[in-house]
């Protein structure tokens, strides 16, 4: 961390300037995919409709109740989700050394991508009128609150979300300097004092940066608002833009409702950077600290109690759907052709979809930092480098089910939307997953780009080159976290193919929800858990692929000198 | 343990980063309130022996001796050090004098006669007034000026400095060494420092460990250790040929 | 499982530039995904017409019924489209709207549902009613009545589907309003209370009634059958409604392109011939639309026989749809 004197102010500044956007080229090539993407999925439909205008909209009382619920449901989800994760991100932290670490940060990972029936039916199974813990809470006399309605979001909502704040706001913590963690023992802090001085300073960036990204998730949620909603009273806009475009067929009404959601969201985020929030710092897994911490018993424990609490709260879901799934016969399930090519489209889709957002994060990540760099003695923030890190984030609000009606208007114009399908896929997964992997790639970029970015100027280092030689080495686990993570996200997004329709496109997912369409929810619970066992070794096989350089980078942090004179 | 400085003995320390390979043996004694320095080759020990001492590594064998008291189980903040490493001795996101005042209160919760004491040391390192600033508006020279107005406020008997003032330049490196030891000389703290500069070394300290491999080499007076003429080959391959700057 | 890896990335690479044959042998049926995966009837009845006509048949199958009908509007009449399977008969007012299908010109006489059959544009191929599916671990006297089922115990709670998303959901509200007509939204007011939750579509549905979390389901009078013989279970009955049941019929159309394709007509043919619907029962779970070579598993006799068919008109639903939608919104939220 010899990098910037002040990350914090550097993060904190603003005060917009310049237009052009930083980074040449590198930041125009995910720019321009992204704006892309979104216009493709926009005008075609604009066009093409006619239909209803603002003037039908507006004065509309569902339009404005369904935006209502969406946003409420959406703060308190994400607040929620931020105040489970702080404690739960701080015990992490602060306790490095205690065995399970990483299989825990490891199941932090899972949620987001499992298919959100999935974890629906898994929630309602612990939580549901007839779920394991509101029967054992029952039983022992007292009340359980019924999980449908608000409760239900929350609880799902929390599920999904609070172990990726979880995670973000580690990394965010990672990027403390050493010398601090030293100094605050040193100068022997209580827990209160440390965590108000030494580590809120780094958590607080990394909540605007883990908010952004839970808000979009929750504005978007459709199966989880409408199934443990309980009733119509949940609705959110996702649900009227669907029912817009595939019920009514009203593509007009469609464009507005997702602008209306694009630009709420886009307010919401202008909202958050005026309170002082960075939102696209980084995430990362935090790496071992380099000398042992004694704490008192009492920490310890309440350290572990959180961990525990937390932990538990992730992973029981996923042991209902280990139960579930063990009752299907997951060796037949294998056995079978469908399931088998399934695994293998996943796969290929999944895979294909992560080497392209991989790509697009980085050049934005090296952008944001280049450009971070260039500003380390002015201090201020561009406006153009606000809108490279949060705007393209955007696309997350963009219903999958616009982007695909839209691009299926364009794609028929020059080619067989059904043998698109496939690309169609692997891009509009690639753009989703864009904004997590930005998250893990920003801090390893920054690094990069600090400590090497002007030494390979000077060598010439340029393209290629440089990736071989400077970025990969240092940059290696980052992107290989944030491929696995893009992956495993890419796994489950359906939205595009209810429409391009294609029988080659059968993901594991989409078999999940055939399965479950076709009365077979025993097969359908056998492939949960298959898809839960492979996102699991994709996140093992990240970190083991990452290990190596890790081992060599604890030992250089600590061995002998800091810096070779 | 405020009061006269101690003798810091460290008694047969064994370590290694991988505890099955303890491949660092330490034996030696930094004399009580004087300033020694530490040198040796990049990656000899020179660090993992001062965070040894500081309480940031354990032992796997041996002992640390403060005086008569062993402080080898004492967790780091019981124990009475303060320490000033090359940089990140600042808390970013606080001000100077809040940055001053943690070496009082912890908490930040000070009495109007502290408040006064953190306004004097920073006089005493010669930023009265810098207090509001924040580090990033200071330069490295500033920065560790304040590190050790930190040191003054808290007045603990040992100080330890790893490579504090190494990316400074010749003419500010010397008068931050000078500021150095006029607190040092006002509190007579036992004083350990990590430094390159033989030079530094000749003219901040009495003594000087010369570490290389994990293990204490020669110990002696700083102006004889450091003399390529009269020392032992090993330093002499150090120095070079220049003698050292 | 190489081949197959092969082809799929050499169709991702190339997809923009890659256009599928269109020999004149080929039939191109757009449907919804569940009619062709393998438990569906898809692939037998590939099968058997393939055999039947020597040509090739492709399904090109999206979501449902209702994105099956925007898939051809997003594709402007200009489609790939020979035939259009798996419209109900909710939808086939719009469906005319736009123009895009042409007259089947087939004899009807060999269909046989319910209330008959005079579409000149449409044929069915299959039907249900929709039920309550109920657990009978849970629930001992099931509802006699949709009155019943409404006044009924607050406790014992239904899931059911969103009109909005989902065709069970629209057909909930339909039997409801044929029920009840303007006092409908009073209906759904007590329906609300009823209600555990309501599904974006029938898959969570379901998938929270066999889980256990829900006792009763809205589904068809026919997913019994599907536990009996699949299962060999008859854990899950349907409650038989005084009132009657509300109808669905499944359809399919030639479209203007098919008609220009004689293998459309072929399989329009086809479907109704006992080949095709001999697979429906066990394969799509709902009746046949038309005699078949031999009688249906007995299971399907023991299943609740509605006391009448209810079932709108296609133009009735067409205009009164999106006023009858609002107006079960409002009374949900109420």
């Amino acid at each position: 961390m010899a990098l910037r004197d002040d990350p914090l102010n550097a993060l904190t500044t603003r005060d917009g300037r310049a237009s052009v956007l930083p980074g040449g080229i590198a930041a125009w090539i995910p720019a321009l995919f992204l704006g892309t993407l979104a216009a493709g999925a926009f005008l075609p439909l604009a066009l093409f409709a006619g239909g209803s205008g603002p003037g039908e909209l507006l004065p509309d009382p569902v339009v404005w109740r369904s935006l209502r619920f969406t946003l409420y449901q959406a703060v308190l989800s994400t607040a929620l989700s931020l105040v489970a994760a702080v404690p739960v991100a701080t015990a992490l932290y602060e306790f490095q050394r205690f065995p399970g670490r990483s299989l825990v940060l490891r199941l932090f990972a899972l949620p987001l991508a499992l298919p959100q029936i999935v974890a629906v039916l898994a929630i309602t199974g612990l939580y549901g009128e007839r779920g394991v813990i509101s029967l054992a809470v029952e039983n022992a006399g007292l009340d359980f609150p019924p999980v449908y309605g608000l409760t239900g979001i929350l609880i799902a909502h929390v599920f999904f979300n609070m172990p990726l704040a979880v995670r973000i706001v580690l990394g965010g913590m990672s990027s403390m300097p050493d010398e601090y963690d030293r100094l605050s023992h040193q100068l022997a802090m209580g827990p209160a004092s440390r965590f108000r001085l030494v580590l809120w300073p780094f958590i607080r960036p990394a909540l605007f940066s883990a908010g952004s990204l839970i808000f979009m998730l929750c504005v978007t949620s459709f199966t989880v608002v409408l199934t443990l909603g309980g009733g119509p009273r949940a609705t959110t806009l996702e649900v009227a833009i669907y029912q817009a475009l595939a019920f009514d067929f009203d593509p007009g009404r469609a464009v507005l409702l997702a602008l209306l959601q694009v630009l709420v969201t886009a307010a919401a985020f202008a909202a958050l950077t005026r309170a002082g929030g960075e939102i696209s710092s980084g995430m990362t897994l935090g790496t071992l600290r380099s000398y042992p911490v004694r704490s008192s018993a009492a920490l310890r424990t309440g350290a572990v109690l959180l961990i525990a609490t937390g932990t538990l709260f992730v992973l029981l879901p996923f042991v209902i759907i280990i139960w579930r799934g063990l009752a299907a016969e997951i060796a037949d399930l294998l056995g079978q052709q469908s399931v088998r090519d399934a695994i293998a489209t996943s796969l290929l889709l999944g895979a294909g979809a992560a080497m392209l957002a991989v790509v697009l994060a980085y050049l934005l990540a090296s952008s944001l930092a280049s450009a971070a760099a260039r500003r380390r003695f002015s201090g201020t923030q561009s406006a153009s480098e606000r809108l490279l890190g949060q705007t393209g984030s955007l696309i997350l609000v963009v219903p999958p089910v616009v982007i695909a009606a839209g691009w299926f208007i364009l794609i028929r114009q020059v080619a067989s939307p059904y043998a698109a399908a496939h690309a169609m896929v692997v891009t509009v997964n690639a753009a989703m997953a864009v904004p997590f992997a930005l998250r893990l790639l920003l801090p390893a970029a920054m690094t990069e780009t600090e400590r090497y970015g002007r030494l390979s100027r000077q060598l010439g280092l340029r393209g290629l080159a440089r990736l071989r030689i400077v970025t990969w080495p240092l940059a290696r686990r980052a992107l290989l976290l944030a491929f696995a993570f893009s992956m495993a996200l890419s796994l489950g997004d359906l939205g595009v193919i209810a429409i391009f329709g294609s029988q080659d496109v059968q993901t594991l997912p989409y078999l999940i929800l055939q399965r479950m369409g076709s009365y077979r929810t025993q097969d359908a619970a056998g492939l949960a858990l298959i898809l839960s066992i492979i996102i699991a070794a994709l996140m093992i096989v990240a970190d083991r692929g990452s290990a190596s350089q890790t081992a060599r980078k604890t030992s250089r942090r600590t061995v002998g000198d800091r810096k070779p004179t | 343990m405020t009061g006269s400085s101690p003798q810091i003995v460290c008694d047969g320390l064994r370590f290694g980063y991988d505890p099955r390979n303890p491949d660092m043996h330490f034996d030696c004694v930094f004399p009580a309130g004087r300033i020694t320095t530490l040198i040796g080759p990049s990656g000899s020990g020179k660090s993992t022996l001062l965070n040894l001492v500081a309480g940031f590594e354990s032992p796997l064998e041996g002992r640390v001796l403060f005086g008569e008291t062993d402080m080898t189980a004492t967790p780091v903040s019981d124990r009475p050090v303060s320490m000033i490493f090359q940089e990140n001795n600042l808390f970013a996101h606080l001000s100077v004098f809040d940055n001053v005042a943690l070496g009082i209160s912890s908490g930040l919760r000070l009495a109007p006669s502290q408040r006064a004491t953190v306004e004097e040391a920073l006089q005493s390192v010669e930023l009265a007034g810098f207090g509001v600033r924040r580090p990033a508006e200071l330069s490295g020279g500033e920065r560790q000026r304040v590190a050790l107005a930190r040191v003054i406020v808290r007045s603990r008997p040992v100080l330890l400095l790893d490579e504090a003032f190494a990316s400074l330049g010749p003419a500010l490196r010397r008068d931050m060494l000078e500021l150095l030891i006029r607190i040092q000389r006002q509190r007579a703290m036992t004083t350990v420092m990590v430094t390159h500069f033989p030079s530094d070394a000749r003219f901040a300290a009495s003594q000087a460990v010369f570490v290389s491999g994990g293990q204490v080499l020669a110990t002696g007076s700083a102006e004889t250790l450091l003399d390529p003429e009269r020392t032992v080959p090993e330093i002499r391959a150090y120095l070079g040929g220049s003698g050292g700057a | 499982m190489h081949k197959k890896l092969f082809a799929l990335s050499a169709s991702v690479l190339l997809s923009l530039s890659f256009l599928p044959a269109q020999a004149q042998e080929t039939l191109t049926v757009y449907t919804y995904e569940s009619f062709t995966s393998e438990w569906g009837p898809g692939p037998q009845v590939e099968e058997t017409f393939e055999k039947d006509c020597g040509c090739d048949l492709v399904f090109v199958p999206v979501a449902d019924g209702v994105v099956l009908l925007n898939r051809l509007r997003l594709e402007g009449g200009n489609t790939d489209a020979d035939i259009v399977l798996g419209l109900d008969t909710n939808l086939t007012a719009e469906a005319k709207e736009t123009g895009f299908f042409a007259p089947h010109g087939i004899t009807t006489e060999a269909v046989a549902v319910p209330g008959g059959w005079t579409d000149e544009t449409f044929l069915p191929y299959d039907y249900g009613y929709f039920a309550f599916i109920y657990d009978t671990e849970v629930v001992d006297t099931p509802p006699s009545s949709m009155e019943a089922l409404l006044a009924g115990d607050v406790g014992l709670k239904i899931a059911i589907q969103d009109p909005r998303t989902s065709t069970p959901g629209l057909g909930l509200l339909l039997w409801i309003r044929k029920i009840y007509g303007d006092d409908a939204p009073e209906a759904y007011a007590k329906l609300a209370d009823r209600v555990l939750t309501v599904t974006p579509g029938w898959s969570e549905a379901y998938g929270l009634f066999t889980s256990g979390e829900a006792p009763m389901v809205l589904s068809y009078t026919t997913s019994p059958a599907y536990h009996m013989i699949a299962e060999q279970t008859d854990r899950y009955q349907a409650a038989a409604f005084e009132e009657g049941h509300y109808m669905q019929i499944e359809v399919a159309a030639k479209t203007t392109r098919g008609a220009q394709n004689p293998l459309a007509d072929r399989f329009l043919q086809f479907m109704l011939s006992p080949s095709f619907q001999d697979i429906i029962p066990q394969t799509n779970w709902m009746f046949p639309a038309a005699p078949t070579s031999a009688p249906l598993d007995p299971v399907f006799d023991s299943l609740v026989e509605p006391a009448r068919a209810l079932l709108f008109s296609p133009d009735e639903v067409a205009d009164n749809r999106k006023t009858w939608i609002d107006e079960w919104l409002s009374a949900m939220t109420r």
